[in-house]
């Protein structure tokens, strides 16, 4: 007999099929990652996690047997019935057959679990953040080793043997330095040589050669390299996302909806980026204030609607907590639209002469009811930061009615592009 | 030396923990019980500790250590992993395969008494069922099974590299659909050889190397002899038709298959064949194991090898295994293989050690024989779950089990009709019934190939026997008969047809042409 232990066999063996298990399940996989995280907090959302998908397309079909017909099964545990009863079917369900042995799993509502990294990679596909590389630390920069090829000098710590061995075989071979197998047939030849004066011209060769050996040695200084690193600054790995929410009266359950997915997938896009990605939460109706996740989507306020207060909200949260030099800041803003009008005034001044320049990135998103007209007149503040837009690039805006507009939308602001297009709903 | 201390000294393992020392004298002391007390004949035995993960990985490839690449194994993979990580379903404590060496895994977050329990039942109980049992002898090859699954392996990742991974996948997908369908369900002339196969194709391949002249690809073809003269009868005869393994049919026959697409539908068969049996002695096999680990364990624990407390760690699990929930428990779902078998052959056991004057009427053969391994060594050798039930069902089994039939009727608006129970009258039928469910020529959709319109437009003909109203799943059907077509090449039809040979219903499917690529050689 024999006994293997296999627990230390490499892991992932059926990785490779379950890589190609997803490439086919490609579209339902992400319409189920999509689905799955509308139930989702936003900081939660990264915890990638079990999805469901639908199991059509990636059914293994066979032939098999409808329900119906005619039955007959065995059953054990009888208590009462005698042969000749008649027990009635249970309502509802109409030609039934008794629950069926090894159906108990069926895999209709296949779930299976994503790891993180498959979650989130299925998600963000190919987006890329916008200026990302931008913003660098000045003053207190960390610095992180990159390789950077290799030196003449060095600590022994970081000797590459390879590298050296490299060099000193060429050299060896350039200066024809002698194999030890040379000397050693030399050696064989003079101890079984008879003639005197042969064996002295071959003594005198076996000399040189030891000569040369000693004179040309196996790895020269001159042959020893080490590798060398560079200190690079990193970029910094910090950022801020600021959610401002029109939440008056005329901001529906819906629209609010809306503007959470946006702001969990922007929250999702930063922190693939950013190691730490704090988010900052602002509603406002006549006056803003900073609220906690809960409150911002599900709290009560009542109110008009003056967008300038959340700008002054944030312009304070940002000296106090958020210095630019450390910080990358985002800013995602969602509203129905409305504004008043002595208001207009004073937001574009506050959003173009100070938070614009702070931000790395300012989305706007302007939610309707379902179903609503996208294409109709625009809002006052829809036409206030159009007007903005064409004079900064960090300003990105769009319109959005319906659920499954949201991804679309993000994808289209966040998409792998220089040159800013011109604003369409 | 006390007492206590010497038994203490004849323990096999005290505790939980054990080690490969531990797990070495454990299969000693069963195989010197299987062996020298229960008379057992098995191949050499091979144990491997495995992780979870990897009890994972080879549940998702049917349980083979080494498989060839399809996503199907990856759903599976997730399938259970997702059950396993919510704590819904445990991981089995071992798979066997049957090979020879008979590799069991054992797993290793088993306890000491569990690693025991398992050894008995799976490296002596069911590797002596695959030994002897005849269905094995005859369909699978314990020898070539890891060779060849090695070449399979082998073999279909070098097509993906000269064909492309999505013509393989293709391939493959219509072949696993084809796959319950793929089987010789009658023995043939030969017996298979799997280690035959490897060289078999290689030789193929250096011949046609060989063979292969260019010009040949020039020669304009003629008209082929018209075939219309070739009546019905010779035709079937000459593509051996009726045929009802699909898939050997399309790898001899299919017009439109390149050399490396027949040689895939021939591993998918293969492979099918060699779990054939497996599917035709579920509770057979497992009722094997289970009385062979019992009375091991039994034995361990006379000889003192195995501590009481151990003892009643064996018992706990022994009993959940054999759990069977009666009809109206919210845990029923069908019979537990485990439990029926164990409970017949510890029926047959009591037949054949004390039997009763009903046992010696019904079972002349066995009753008061006295020796029950040698009744049930012949027994595990020479039949399959159908026969063995509608041999061996006792009816004191029957009373025990409380066992009753229903016959559901859906024109029968009354309601659902008991037809037998447990008493002298519902016996028979009872049993009869049973055995019934257990056999997978019955309970499994009988499809025939059945003409193949030659000299017109080449359509296969297909027909399904329904008997009892049992039509097909449609829309599954309807896939599967799209891979058939596709493997064709040509238009397929599917006619149900029920016991007074009526056409019930009628499934078509046209090729989608995916599979062909170079018809150049076709």
């Amino acid at each position: 007999m024999h006994i293997i232990d296999r627990r230390l066999n490499p892991r992932g063996k059926s990785l490779e099929n379950r890589q190609r298990f997803l490439r086919r399940a490609k579209e339902a996989v992400q319409q189920a990652v999509r689905r799955s995280l509308q139930s989702r907090s936003i900081r939660d959302v990264l915890d990638g996690g079990e999805v469901s998908l639908p199991i059509g397309g990636m059914g293994e079909p066979s032939f098999r047997r409808a329900e119906g017909g005619i039955t007959d099964h065995v059953l054990p545990g009888n208590r009462a019935f005698v042969e000749g009863d008649i027990i009635p079917r249970p309502p509802g369900q109409g030609a039934g057959r008794p629950k069926e042995a090894g159906q108990g799993d069926g895999e209709d509502g296949f779930r299976f679990v994503l790891t993180r990294e498959e979650f989130l990679s299925v998600f963000l596909d190919d987006l890329e953040l916008p200026e990302l590389a931008k913003r660098r630390l000045s003053e207190t920069e960390e610095m992180s080793p990159v390789r950077a090829g290799y030196s003449i000098s060095g600590s022994p710590s970081n000797l590459s043997i390879d590298r050296t061995t490299r060099l000193a075989m060429m050299r060896r071979i350039a200066l024809k330095r002698p194999k030890p197998a040379e000397i050693e047939a030399l050696q064989r030849q003079i101890e079984e040589s008879e003639d005197d004066e042969a064996r002295l011209a071959l003594e005198a060769e076996l000399k040189s050669l030891t000569d040369r050996i000693r004179r040309i040695p196996y790895v020269d200084p001159l042959d020893v390299r080490y590798r060398r690193f560079d200190n690079e600054p990193k970029p910094v790995a910090k950022a801020v996302m600021f959610c401002l929410m029109d939440v008056s009266g005329s901001m529906s359950e819906h629209m609010k909806d809306l503007a959470k997915r946006f702001y969990l997938l922007l929250y999702l896009f930063l922190s693939q980026r950013y190691e730490k990605v704090e988010i900052v939460f602002i509603r406002h109706t006549e006056k803003a204030e900073e609220v906690d996740e809960e409150t911002f989507f599900y709290g009560q306020a009542t109110g008009g609607t003056l967008v300038s207060s959340a700008l002054v909200a944030m312009r304070s949260i940002i000296a106090a907590r958020f210095d630019p030099t450390e910080w990358n800041i985002y800013a995602a803003q969602a509203s129905d639209g409305d504004n008043s009008y002595r208001d207009e005034a004073p937001t574009g001044h506050l959003l173009r002469h100070e938070i614009l320049p702070l931000c790395q990135y300012f989305a706007y998103i302007e939610v309707d009811e379902e179903g609503g007209d996208s294409l109709a007149s625009n809002s006052p503040l829809w036409r206030l930061y159009e007007s903005i837009r064409s004079s900064s690039a960090t300003l990105a805006m769009r319109k959005v009615c319906r659920k499954n507009e949201i991804f679309p939308v993000f994808h289209d602001l966040f998409q792998k592009r220089s040159t800013p297009t011109k604003a369409v709903p | 030396m006390t007492q206590a201390a010497m038994q203490k000294n004849r323990l096999l393992f005290d505790g939980a923990d054990w080690d490969f020392t531990t797990l070495q004298r454990i299969h000693d002391a069963c195989e010197e019980i299987a062996i020298g007390e229960l008379g057992l004949d098995v191949y050499p035995n091979q144990i491997e500790v495995i992780t979870a993960e990897q009890m994972l990985d080879a549940y998702s490839s049917t349980g083979m250590p080494l498989f060839y690449r399809h996503w199907s194994f990856g759903k599976h993979f997730a399938h259970h992993e997702a059950f396993y990580r919510r704590g819904m379903r445990d991981l089995a404590y071992e798979i066997v395969i049957n090979s020879s060496p008979c590799i069991s895994y054992l797993m290793e977050e088993n306890t000491a008494t569990m690693q025991t329990l398992v050894i008995a039942h799976a490296a002596f109980g069911h590797n002596h069922f695959f030994k002897n049992n005849y269905l094995f002898k005859l369909w699978t090859d314990a020898e070539g099974i890891l060779d060849y699954l090695d070449f399979a392996k082998g073999y279909i990742a070098r097509c993906e590299e000269r064909y492309g991974e999505t013509a393989v996948e293709r391939t493959l997908d219509a072949a696993h659909a084809l796959m319950s369908h793929g089987v010789h369900r009658y023995a043939g002339k030969t017996r298979l050889d799997l280690r035959q196969e490897e060289k078999r194709q290689l030789e193929r391949r250096a011949h046609e190397e060989q063979m292969f002249n260019d010009l040949w690809r020039t020669v304009p073809t003629g008209r082929k002899r018209d075939a219309a003269d070739v009546d019905f009868e010779r035709r079937r005869a000459a593509l051996g038709l009726p045929q009802d393994n699909l898939l050997y049919f399309l790898e001899k026959s299919s017009p439109r298959l390149q050399p490396w697409q027949r040689e895939i539908l021939r591993i998918v068969r293969h492979v099918a064949q060699y779990f054939h049996p497996q599917r035709q002695t579920k509770v057979m096999n497992e009722g094997t194991a289970t009385y062979v680990h019992y009375q091991i364990m039994e034995r361990l624990h006379d000889r003192g090898q195995i501590s009481d407390g151990n003892y009643f760690e064996f018992l706990k699990s022994h009993t959940n295994v054999v759990f069977q929930p009666t009809y109206d428990d919210r845990r029923f779902s069908g019979f537990n293989p485990y439990a029926i078998g164990f409970a017949m052959m510890q029926d047959i056991e009591r037949i054949v050690t004390k039997p009763t004057d009903e046992d010696r009427e019904w079972f002349p053969d066995i009753a008061g024989r006295g020796d029950p391994m040698q009744v049930l060594r012949g027994i595990w050798a020479d039949y399959r779950d159908e026969s063995f039930i509608s041999q061996f069902l006792s009816p004191h089994l029957i009373r025990k089990w409380r066992l009753f039939q229903l016959y559901d009727d859906p024109q029968m608006s009354e309601g659902i009709l008991v037809s037998a129970i447990h008493d002298e009258r519902g016996y028979k039928r009872v049993r009869r019934q049973l055995a019934r469910e257990y056999d997978i020529g019955w309970t499994d959709p009988r499809i025939d190939i059945i003409d193949v319109d030659l000299a017109g437009d080449r359509r296969l003909l297909l027909q399904h026997r329904a008997p009892n109203d049992w039509v097909l799943e449609d829309s599954e059907t309807r896939q599967v008969l799209q891979h058939l077509a596709d493997l064709w090449g040509y238009d397929v039809m599917l006619q149900e047809i029920d016991s007074s040979e009526t056409v019930v219903k009628e499934h078509s499917a046209h090729p989608r042409e995916i599979l062909q690529k170079g018809d150049l050689f076709a």
